[in-house]
């Protein structure tokens, strides 16, 4: 057997694939069996619900656990037709405002994230400073000059008044991310956009933005997340007629009215879940990416 | 284009702020607010520090802050800690070769889905003491008598910790993933032919390469947790066993004949000052490890 330096290198990588193949084999059953236990906690509560929700509210609160028992849609059809509270009211308001919070906050943390990406101006680093800090307000301290300033406005009780409200919580979490987001696209770009003669904004709107399609979704994600499950400002904020709530608010009056309609609850519940998970699954493919480099380079 | 910068930071943040802290002087409630919808005019009156005396003397009826603020902190690190270590072992798992990794990432982000108040009500139906499943479980088990979960006892506060760390463990596990996957592979494979065992490859690579991602989304983790205001409030209302700062301040400003405003912004600014405290820390700590952050 003779050994010289072509054969080593070929040998080398082998060998060396060889044996983490042969250490993965023994170590993948454990390898899946901890993935599979980890998705079955995470997919779990959502599975038990919807199980719950086609079921009657008395067969929902029985103490031997069935996958079915008495299942039908009932409980969808009257959701659906407003017998349990105006749901689809409740249902307009949420998207209206989470789409409002969406457009409004993207528009406003791209162009902020642009500008403290690329342009220098006194105060720039206490103003990522302040988008972090932000973070650490509590609503406690925002709500009540929040209400105040609403009051003042006349957008108390508005839907447009909360969208405002989201927007001091979303803005700067997402011009925190999109600025990380920009400093990863090479400023090459804008000088040769500026070369060849567009304007500051034409070089933001039709050369950055594509590129940055991964950090919008993202933050977009992250706006509509925030505004469609906020509970506390819309609790506070939003007025008590039953035709301004969002669901956030509304499902509360129910849990307190109907304590134990578990199933109608749950049904309501998978009709909310729905849009906030398809809106996930078409931005999950750039969360990795996208938050990675908002964290990493911020 | 620095001018939205400038408008944006000052009329959603600074000025809310500063009024919010000015408030923390006076006595304002829901009766001397200034109401254009009635055309009632401000009637408040300043009150120099006798909130903050009121609630750091940790009377009862001001939420008996000291011991609220130590359940925040353990409420705060406990879920943390979990957040990061099952976060950190599901992306190093989902790092490698896996058959079906996009299926299982797809499903391990699935509670980052769903709304927080939908993942309330839905635990608070799984932990229900006669019919939850989980005491089914439990006494299938043969556990005889499982807790109350949810009633006036400290279990309450443990199931709501349960919760937390169900909802935050799919955000620490993207960020942690996202920071695993710009680790270049060749340092792995030069360990590895030098020799180095899994451990000292975990240690001496896998981690100095996350520092610069998890000192920022343990720090936002904190913050975020400590302000985690929904999941307490929906799934144990103002049980005071799961109390913490900042559902104390919300039920001061909005529960109660009172509604006193004064005492919620009271509690905004000090735990404002707890976190910016415990941030300033955070910070000098990994400065003197030589990170620049």
């Amino acid at each position: 057997m003779t050994l010289d330096a072509s054969s080593l290198k070929v040998v080398r990588p082998d060998r060396v694939a060889h044996k983490r193949h042969e250490r993965s084999r023994a170590a993948s059953t454990a390898l899946h069996a901890t993935l599979a236990i980890a998705s079955l906690i995470a997919v779990f509560p959502v599975f038990w619900v919807l199980v719950t929700s086609f079921k009657p509210d008395a067969r929902a609160v029985e103490t031997t656990p069935k996958l079915f028992n008495e299942s039908s849609l009932d409980n969808y059809t009257r959701i659906l037709s407003g017998d349990k509270g105006s749901f689809l009211t409740w249902f307009g308001n949420s998207v209206l405002i989470a789409l409002m919070t969406t457009v409004v906050a993207v528009f406003l943390s791209a162009t902020t994230g642009y500008a403290a990406s690329r342009f220098r101006f006194p105060g720039k680093r206490t103003l990522m400073m302040s988008f972090l800090v932000v973070q650490m307000f509590p609503f406690a301290v925002l709500i009540v000059p929040l209400y105040n300033i609403l009051l003042t406005l006349g957008l108390q009780g508005e839907q447009f008044g909360l969208v405002l409200v989201y927007c001091t919580t979303a803005v700067p979490f997402c011009t925190y991310m999109l600025k990380g987001y920009f400093d990863t696209v090479p400023t090459d770009i804008d000088e040769a956009g500026r070369v060849d003669g567009l304007s500051p904004f034409g070089v933001f709107w039709r050369l950055i933005l594509p590129l940055a399609k991964p950090g919008l979704a993202v933050t977009a994600f992250y706006a509509f997340i925030t505004a469609w499950g906020e509970v506390a400002f819309a609790s506070a904020f939003l007025s008590a007629a039953d035709e301004s709530k969002t669901l956030a608010v509304g499902l509360q009056v129910f849990v307190q009215q109907n304590r134990t309609e578990w199933g109608h609850l749950a049904a309501a519940s998978i009709l909310v879940a729905i849009p906030a998970i398809a809106v996930f699954y078409l931005v999950q493919r750039f969360l990795v990416a996208g938050l990675a480099s908002g964290a990493v380079k911020g | 284009m620095v001018l939205p910068v400038v408008v944006v930071i000052a009329v959603l943040v600074l000025y809310p702020l500063a009024q919010g802290v000015f408030f923390t002087f006076t006595n304002i409630n829901e009766a001397n607010i200034a109401n254009p919808v009635l055309d009632r005019a401000a009637t408040y009156i300043g009150v120099g520090f006798r909130n903050y005396a009121h609630v750091l003397s940790g009377d009862t009826s001001y939420g008996a802050f000291w011991s609220t603020l130590v359940r925040t902190l353990i409420w705060t690190f406990s879920c943390v800690f979990f957040h990061y270590v099952i976060g950190l072992g599901l992306a190093l798992l989902l790092n490698r070769e896996v058959r079906g990794r996009s299926v299982y990432r797809v499903l391990l982000i699935l509670p980052w889905a769903v709304p927080a108040f939908i993942s309330a009500f839905t635990w608070k139906y799984m932990f229900n003491a006669q019919y939850g499943i989980i005491n089914q479980a439990l006494r299938a088990v043969g556990v005889d008598n499982p807790p109350v979960w949810l009633g006036q006892n400290d279990w309450a506060l443990v199931a709501v910790i349960i919760v937390n760390v169900w909802l935050g463990v799919p955000f620490m596990m993207v960020a942690l993933l996202g920071g695993l996957q710009s680790i270049p592979g060749d340092l792995y494979e030069a360990a590895e032919v030098d020799g180095a065992t899994p451990w000292q490859r975990f240690r001496h690579i896998t981690l100095p390469g996350l520092r610069s991602v998890s000192s920022t989304v343990v720090l936002l983790g904190i913050i975020w947790t400590f302000n985690m205001f929904a999941i307490i409030y929906l799934i144990t209302g103002p049980n005071p066993n799961t109390r913490i700062l900042v559902t104390y301040a919300f039920e001061r400003f909005f529960s109660g004949a009172s509604r006193d405003y004064a005492i919620a912004s009271t509690y905004g600014v000090l735990i404002l000052s707890v976190l910016l405290v415990f941030a300033g820390v955070y910070r000098r700590a990994l400065r003197k490890q030589g990170e620049v952050w």
